[in-house]
């Protein structure tokens, strides 16, 4: 769904650029190739870390790991599993809810959920290649740490 | 050719070992070549468009724009600014660093980028209203607030333990990445 709107947003875009500038369209498709061309490696790499790490981190591993009371320590396990894992939100939230209904913990939930969108750990070297090694480490770090925050609010809100 | 290999080196060892893992853990071989698949299809799908928008993004938009909006100094304008842009993304995180490079080069502020960065990742609208669907609305919600708070408190925190000249070196180093 969102990526149609994305779609129909580019395409939207680009036709509306090539009424009023041909000149300038086609230099805003080379920038685009050239930017493209600049990452790919780093593309590739995250690409097949993610594949190897998801074959191992199966649901029933997460799901036996942030179980309903397994407490601090689900907590950390969860974050931790949202930290290195790369699942997109349409698969991630559909799976967490599910966990939800069989007994698993709020905390632990969002704890997950926000370390997995917010930490990237695989990410790391492509977003040190941006950043530098300073930023983006204390970005993961400060992120890590927030989702223990996250999952104190997030159970005391759900509690109200 | 060198300067190919190298460039790609990081690519190639994680060829390699996804190949080993193919040969030597059978039994996850099916899994491993599935998810690259998903993967490939769902990259291959978003890629194309966020790169259109990157480049018009680039050539239409003028520097001057960014900087005063999104330049040091502005305030609470320049913040709500970065939340809408990365609130109206779409795609994983690692989208999100091509765009920051571009903002770097029109002259957008650090902090400002780090609170584009945070709402990409966690605050994007389309996945606010599949949490909310999904996990209800008290947790959704919950976590929305908590997040945005979270992610103003990160930018702060980063900008602040960073000197002038460093932010100004980074902002340069993620600039020459956009291709120019």
């Amino acid at each position: 769904m969102s990526t149609l709107i994305l779609y129909i947003l580019a395409l939207g875009a680009l036709f509306f650029s090539l009424v009023k500038d041909r000149k300038k369209t086609k230099m805003a498709l080379k920038k685009a190739i050239k930017s493209l061309n600049n990452i790919l490696p780093q593309f590739l790499a995250v690409l097949m870390i993610v594949s190897i790490l998801l074959a191992f981190f199966d649901t029933e591993l997460i799901s036996g790991l942030i179980g309903d009371r397994s407490g601090f320590l689900g907590v950390l396990g969860a974050s931790l599993i949202g930290s290195i894992t790369l699942i997109p939100g349409f698969i991630a939230f559909p799976a967490a809810a599910e966990l939800l209904k069989n007994g698993a913990g709020v905390a632990q939930l969002a704890a997950f959920v926000s370390s997995l969108m917010m930490v990237g750990v695989v990410t790391i070297p492509l977003e040190i290649s941006f950043f530098g090694k300073k930023i983006t480490l204390m970005r993961n770090i400060i992120a890590f740490l927030f989702a223990f925050v996250a999952a104190a609010v997030v159970s005391w809100g759900v509690s109200l | 050719m060198k300067k190919l290999v190298k460039r790609f080196r990081p690519a190639i060892i994680m060829v390699i070992l996804f190949l080993s893992v193919l040969i030597f853990v059978p039994a996850k071989s099916s899994k491993a070549v599935q998810s690259l698949m998903d993967q490939l299809k769902t990259m291959l799908f978003v890629i194309p468009p966020v790169f259109i928008l990157l480049g018009l993004f680039d050539v239409w938009v003028p520097r001057e724009y960014i900087t005063r909006h999104l330049g040091e100094g502005s305030g609470i304008k320049g913040i709500l600014m970065a939340f809408f842009l990365g609130s109206a993304a779409a795609g994983p995180l690692y989208g999100a660093f091509p765009v920051a490079a571009v903002m770097a080069k029109k002259g957008s502020s650090l902090f400002n980028i780090l609170i584009f960065i945070g709402a990409w990742s966690t605050t994007k609208i389309p996945m606010f209203l599949f949490e909310f669907n999904a996990m209800g609305a008290r947790f959704a919600v919950s976590r929305l607030f908590v997040s945005i708070s979270g992610i103003i408190m990160i930018a702060l925190i980063i900008n602040l333990s960073l000197s002038h000249q460093q932010r100004t070196l980074q902002l340069e180093r993620a600039a020459e990445l956009t291709g120019n």
